[in-house]
C-alpha cells in the first residue's frame, strides 16, 4: 500500500486531450508512480462524492487508478481502498445500464451499460504486489469507469442513447 | 380532418402543455406522438394530433394561448404515418470534444452523403465541451465499418472523438 502522504491535485476536465488518449503502462515500483497513487487517493478523498479517480484525470497519462466505494448506497461488494497500476480485466458478466458521473465531466451524468460483475487484476504501486479484485454492482461499475479512463474513454463514449445524457444533480 | 403537426417554441414555464392541450381537447383532438424538451430555458415541443377540424381552425384556437405565453406556434397537415415493415438496425453516433462551429453540420453532412438517416439527436454544450449523440439508420447497402472509418477521419479533422456502435434496444 501507499504510505506516503498524498498531495491534492487539480482535476482535469473534458475536452482535455489526456482524457481521450490511452494511458501508458508503468513500472509500479517507480517511487514517482507510488507518489502519484498517493496523490490520487488524497485528491479523491477531498472531492465530495468522488469514489474513484484515474491518473489521466490529474493530467498523467499512465495506467494508475484508485477507487473506494465504501458506504455508497448502491454498493454490494466493497473492497475498501483499491489502488492499482496496469490493471486488466480477467472476467466480466452480463451488462446492465445505470447512471454514472465523472469529475472530468462535471455538469453531466449518463446512462451506461456496464458488466454487473467483473474481475480485475493489477499491481499495487510501491510494493509491486499483485492484486485481484472480483466486484459486483456499484463497485463493478466504478472499476469499469476507471479502467475506461486508462483506455482514453469517458462515459460519453458509452452512453446508451440520445436520451441518456442528464444534467448532473449530484456526484456519482 | 386527420393528423396535424403542431410545433411550439417559447420561454419555459409551468402550464404550457396544459394550456396547449386544453385547446386541442376542446376540438376533440387526440394526441398521437409528442416530444417536448427544454433547451437553454426554451420550451420546444412538437406533437401530432388527430383532430376533426382544419389547420386554420386549430391555429386560430391556439393564437390566444400563444399570445398569452409568448409562444411561437405553427400548425400543418401531415400525411398519415406509413408503417415500415422492417427498419434497418439502429446505430448510435457519439461525438465529443472542444466546442467549435460546424461539428453538427460536418457530422450530419457526412451521414447525409451516405443516405444515413438521423432519427434522434441530442447535443449539449457544457462549458467548453460539445457533445453530440445521434441515433441513425444505416442503409443495408452501406458497410458500418466504412461509415465508422469515415466518422473517425472526420473526428480527427475536427479535433473531436467519435464512436459508432449498434444501438442495443434492450438496454433501456
Ligand atoms: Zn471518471
Amino acid at each position: 500500500m501507499t504510505h506516503r502522504p498524498g498531495r491534492v491535485l487539480p482535476v482535469v476536465t473534458a475536452p482535455a486531450a489526456v482524457l481521450s488518449s490511452p494511458a501508458a503502462a508503468v513500472d509500479p515500483r517507480n517511487p514517482d508512480i507510488a507518489q502519484l497513487a498517493a496523490d490520487l487517493v488524497a485528491t479523491m478523498r477531498v472531492s465530495p462524492g468522488c469514489v474513484g479517480l484515474a491518473a489521466p484525470q490529474v493530467g498523467a497519462g499512465v495506467q494508475v487508478f484508485v477507487l473506494d466505494i465504501t458506504g455508497h448506497r448502491k454498493a454490494r461488494s466493497c473492497h475498501g481502498l483499491v489502488v492499482m497500476a496496469n490493471p486488466r480485466i480477467l472476467d466480466e458478466g452480463p451488462a446492465k445500464p445505470g447512471r454514472e458521473g465523472c469529475m472530468s465531466v462535471p455538469d453531466l451524468t449518463g446512462d451506461v451499460a456496464r458488466a454487473t460483475t467483473i474481475t480485475v487484476a493489477g499491481t499495487v504501486p510501491g510494493t509491486g504486489e499483485q492484486r485481484t479484485v472480483t466486484a459486483d454492482a456499484f463497485e463493478a461499475r466504478a472499476l469499469q469507469h476507471e479502467l475506461d479512463h486508462l483506455d482514453g474513454l469517458l462515459f460519453l463514449d458509452r452512453v446508451v442513447g440520445t436520451h441518456a445524457l442528464h444534467a448532473r444533480k449530484r456526484y456519482l | 380532418m386527420g393528423e396535424l403537426a403542431v410545433a411550439v417554441l417559447g420561454p419555459d414555464r409551468p402550464g404550457v402543455i396544459a394550456a396547449l392541450t386544453e385547446v386541442l381537447l376542446a376540438e376533440a383532438g387526440n394526441l398521437t406522438d409528442a416530444s417536448m424538451t427544454i433547451l437553454r430555458g426554451q420550451f420546444a415541443m412538437t406533437l401530432v394530433v388527430d383532430v376533426p377540424v382544419d389547420v386554420d381552425r386549430v391555429e386560430a384556437d391556439l393564437a390566444p394561448v400563444a399570445d398569452r405565453l409568448g409562444l411561437l406556434v405553427s400548425v400543418r397537415e401531415v400525411a398519415p404515418a406509413v408503417e415500415q415493415p422492417e427498419r434497418p438496425q439502429p446505430y448510435l453516433v457519439r461525438v465529443h470534444g472542444a466546442d467549435r462551429p460546424g461539428i453538427v453540420h460536418r457530422v450530419a453532412a457526412l451521414l447525409a452523403a451516405r443516405d444515413v438517416n438521423i432519427t434522434d439527436l441530442t447535443t449539449r454544450l457544457s462549458g467548453g465541451l460539445y457533445i453530440l449523440i445521434a441515433e441513425v439508420e444505416i442503409p443495408d447497402a452501406l458497410d458500418a465499418d466504412e461509415l465508422s472509418a469515415a466518422l473517425t477521419a472526420l473526428a480527427g479533422d475536427l479535433g473531436v472523438h467519435a464512436t459508432l456502435e449498434p444501438s442495443s434496444a434492450d438496454l433501456l
